[in-house]
């Protein structure tokens, strides 16, 4: 592979020769000033004028016309594999049948134009990129356009473009035969997008690109890279967080055959072998001391006694408005209720893994990772190494969800701990119940609520209190994330909600718990908990005002019309107020996440207190959808994701340990409990925003309150798990 | 030294015959189509067909399989479902984050063969043991009924 380090720094857009022939396209990109909140969705418009870090890649034309996109970002599912090329293709009229897809390697210049480093997350990577792979296909065909007036010695302006080829009257001329050209050219110094009315790719349904490898098993995921000479590794960690190893016997485990060495890192003991399966036979049979620590009697249902006692006084202030102190005593009633969700894994199909090669003065690792930055610098620090002399190969991630976006590094920094110790490549792969006891769960929440109505039923004082540990803590993120001691993750979703924004008094607060479970977001994050307390609150007060819980929605979300329209939406392809069969129930839900208005309809039966959610409807308004058929893929995604963990998934502790260790006991939804699911998509001008999270959120909610419709039992406590039995 | 008929070829391996067909196709063989998700047959990633039969790789000894045709992702295209099952998946665009999707295919493949119109309570029970977190389920369902028309 050819990288283009030969580009000037000073130029905002260039093009250079490849040293093989053909052409890459390179562009430098402003640099991110601070981190935006997620869905903030400035990013895009950045400026020109900013610092340019490294230059770098986007795409490459070979002489025989393939077109290879890079990507900056990481494919966990979500089909930006398609999306991206998608912009790149729109502008550059590129031949769809030609594009090649890679991933891009670990390096400054591919920073998340908002974030401020190598990132997949926060449902961005669409709007984030909508510009700058859009202008790198424009700058291209600029180039092309220029290059084969050159080449035809007519105007540039009697050309045009064509599905890979540059188009003189009769004649043409394929990009590929134009690369030698264009690569000696002036670089534009402006770039001009197409009119989106004139779009013929963004906006249409386009087929996965990825589509055929990954259907043939030919995709290759971490879990799958090998090379002569790579060894595998499975580590024993500390059955409790933050024990460490007193002691350990590893004769037993020598005599594994296949088993070459155990070592001991800082997270636990390595055992290396030949293969997963004698690394795990000689796991098993290593004997270790741990010393347990602080955490050997943590007990998750006492924890929850805890939050509970912390609810009962105000925390931090996240929002406020009014004197809702004042003003509770005075409503015509006062409506009480706790919520509860517990720590929940991500579980990804795929187990965690990452191989790692170690020379003198580089390192080079395969793995399926959503934050190449802080792998990076991780992997340089424990090496002695500068940042650039670690290479990061990112592979397809088979699921992340979250969990491979990790600040600390986890499973790329023992990896590299592994691999250093052993003194050979290896591959540290991690067993499902290593996957489910390794933490970096979705916290565990507590929410107490006091909300003050009128006669009409409407809320005229609210009063909101959070209790959890935060996810931002300790991360390069606080700075960014957390403000006067509230971590704006945790209350995402309550503290800008729109229901309280139309209400004269509220106050929204946090008890920050400073537990040592690692915590890390989980698809959606705070929306994850947030939306389910807030959308089921919001279906209590339609209740106890004997109101239609949609009707009781629009009437507060009038001055919020994205809102509106999914909601109006979603209950109109659902028939919502039409009957349906006997034993059937509706309940509704709308959220606002990742720059997303997501509404969905749950239709539900209970019998002998076993849910049954037969179907969902779903609306969504996220701006432009540039692929509406992955958009679409997405909402049954969150969908699916979102109604296990409603349904029965939970992590919980006693005496230090985690209770759950595979599918046989964290339990996800499987395809005899998926319901139908219809997606509506909003026609919409609006800014963009996410999709590959924000169909989560309201998802445990709109089942919820259709359990209430069916049975008059309010859950409160995720999961639903039996508690209508 | 075992010897295994898989794909259709004869494999010599030489490794303790209480090692699962998982990690004899994938760590020893190098064949990683079939994948590893959860080590205890709960998921479904790992399913491979031996002797016709769906089956769970990842606790199934290479012991057991001597003697038996294994046939894997790799090869499930030269079989005339297996082909109906890959183009239905195509064509309804199913996968996403695509890790489970081998296994996937091989449990469709598997009910398709003894069930060449399996309703929606068929697909439950033959599909519910493959797990998807990506949620592809609505699409996989929609697939294999598609698949099963193509076969009539």
């Amino acid at each position: 592979m050819n990288s283009p380090l030969n580009i000037s720094r000073r130029t905002f857009l260039k093009a250079s020769a490849l040293a093989v022939g053909g052409l890459v396209i390179a562009f430098s990109i402003p640099t991110a000033k601070r981190f935006l909140m997620p869905g903030a969705g400035k990013a895009a418009e950045g400026t020109a004028e900013a610092k340019l870090p490294a230059p770098n890649a986007f795409l490459r034309i070979g002489t025989d016309n393939t077109i290879t996109v890079m990507l900056a970002h990481s494919e966990m599912g979500q089909s930006i594999w398609t999306t991206l090329p998608m912009l790149i293709a729109e502008e550059l009229d590129a031949d769809w049948s030609k594009i090649k897809v890679e991933h891009a390697e670990a390096a400054p210049a591919y920073v998340h134009t908002a974030y401020g480093i190598q990132i997949t997350g926060g449902s961005s990577t669409t709007w984030s990129e909508f510009d700058r792979y859009r202008q790198a296909g424009a700058l291209t065909r600029q180039l092309l356009i220029a290059a084969a007036a050159e080449k035809l010695g007519v105007p540039a302006a009697n050309l045009k473009t064509e599905n890979g080829f540059v188009i003189n009257g009769d004649s043409k001329v394929s990009y590929g035969e134009l690369t030698e050209i264009a690569a000696k050219l002036e670089t534009p110094k402006t770039v001009v997008l197409k009119d989106p009315k004139d779009w013929k790719v963004i906006g249409k349904a386009t087929k996965r690109l990825d589509g055929p490898e990954k259907i043939n098993g030919t995709a290759v995921f971490g879990q799958d890279i090998h090379f002569d000479g790579l060894m595998t590794a499975m580590v024993a960690r500390s059955p409790v967080f933050g024990g460490t190893v007193k002691s350990f016997d590893a004769s037993a485990a020598k005599q594994v055959k296949g088993v070459r060495d155990v070592v001991q890192v800082p997270t636990g003991v390595a055992v290396i072998a030949d293969h997963y399966w004698a690394a795990k036979q000689g796991r098993d049979a290593l004997k270790v001391e741990w010393d347990l620590g602080a955490n050997a009697n943590l007990d998750s249902a006492v924890m929850l006694t805890e939050y509970r006692a912390l609810a009962t006084k105000p925390g931090l202030v996240a929002a406020q408005q009014g004197d809702s102190k004042a003003e509770l005593p005075k409503a015509a009633k006062t409506i009480e209720a706790e919520y509860a969700l517990p720590y929940l894994a991500h579980s990804p199909m795929e187990p965690l893994n990452c191989s790692v090669r170690i020379d003198k003065d580089a390192c080079e690792i395969w793995t399926g990772t959503q934050m190449q930055s802080t792998d990076q610098q991780a992997a340089a620090k424990i090496l002695g190494l500068k940042p650039e002399q670690v290479k990061i190969h990112t592979m397809f991630l088979g699921g992340g969800f979250g969990r491979r976006a990790n600040p600390a590094a986890d499973f790329v920094s023992e990896a590299v701990q592994v691999a250093k110790a052993a003194g050979v490549p290896v591959k540290t792969v991690w067993s499902r119940e290593d996957d489910v006891h390794g933490g970096y769960y979705r916290p565990m929440y507590l929410h107490q609520a006091k909300i003050g109505v009128n006669a009409d039923g409407s809320p005229v004082a609210w009063e909101q209190v959070t209790v959890g540990q935060s996810i931002m803590l300790g991360t390069p993120f606080e700075a960014f994330m957390i403000k006067n001691g509230v971590d704006a993750t945790s209350v995402e979703g309550i503290a800008d909600s729109p229901y309280l924004k139309s209400i004269p008094n509220y106050h929204v607060s946090l008890h920050t718990v400073k537990a040592t479970i690692p915590v890390l977001w989980w698809r959606s994050v705070g929306h994850s908990h947030s939306a389910f307390v807030m959308e089921s609150l919001i279906d209590e007060l339609a209740h106890n005002a004997k109101k239609d819980p949609l009707d009781y929605r629009r009437e507060l979300l009038k001055d919020h019309p994205r809102h509106l329209a999914a909601l109006n939406l979603a209950a109109e392809k659902a028939d919502w107020g039409k009957p349906l069969p006997k034993g059937m129930f509706r309940g509704i839900a709308v959220h606002e996440s990742f720059g997303s208005f997501v509404a969905q309809v749950a239709e539900v039966s209970v019998n002998e207190g076993v849910v049954k959610v037969h179907r969902m409807v779903c609306a969504i308004d996220c701006g432009l959808a540039v692929n509406p058929d992955s958009l679409k893929a997405q909402m049954e995604s969150s969908i699916s994701f979102g109604l296990g963990a409603a349904l029965q998934s939970e992590i919980t502790f006693k005496e230090g340990k985690v209770q759950q260790s595979n599918f046989h006991d964290y339990l996800v939804l499987r395809m005899k409990d998926m319901p139908k699911v219809d997606v509506h998509i909003v026609l919409s001008t609006e800014k963009m925003g996410g999709v590959g999270e924000p169909g989560l959120p309201p998802v445990a909610p709109a089942v919820t309150n259709a359990i209430f419709a069916a049975t008059g039992k309010r859950i409160r406590q995720l999961p639903i798990g039996n508690q209508l039995a | 030294m075992i010897t295994l008929n898989i794909n259709g070829k004869e494999q010599q391996l030489d490794v303790s015959d209480d090692m699962p067909i998982l990690w004899a196709l994938r760590d020893v063989l190098h064949m990683t189509g079939t994948k590893f998700g959860c080590g205890m047959a709960q998921c479904g990633a790992c399913t491979v067909h031996v002797d016709g039969q769906p089956t769970r790789s990842c606790i199934t000894p290479i012991s057991a399989a001597v003697g038996k045709k294994i046939v894997t992702i790799e090869d499930v295209q030269n079989d005339k479902v297996g082909q109906a099952v890959q183009a239905a998946w195509s064509e309804i665009d199913v996968v996403q984050c695509g890790y489970c999707q081998s296994g996937q295919i091989m449990a469709a493949t598997a009910l398709l063969t003894t069930n060449h119109a399996p309703t929606d309570a068929d697909i439950d029970a033959a599909m519910s043991g493959n797990i998807c977190r990506c949620g592809t389920y609505p699409r996989i369902r929609a697939a294999i009924h598609a698949a099963a028309n193509k076969l009539v």
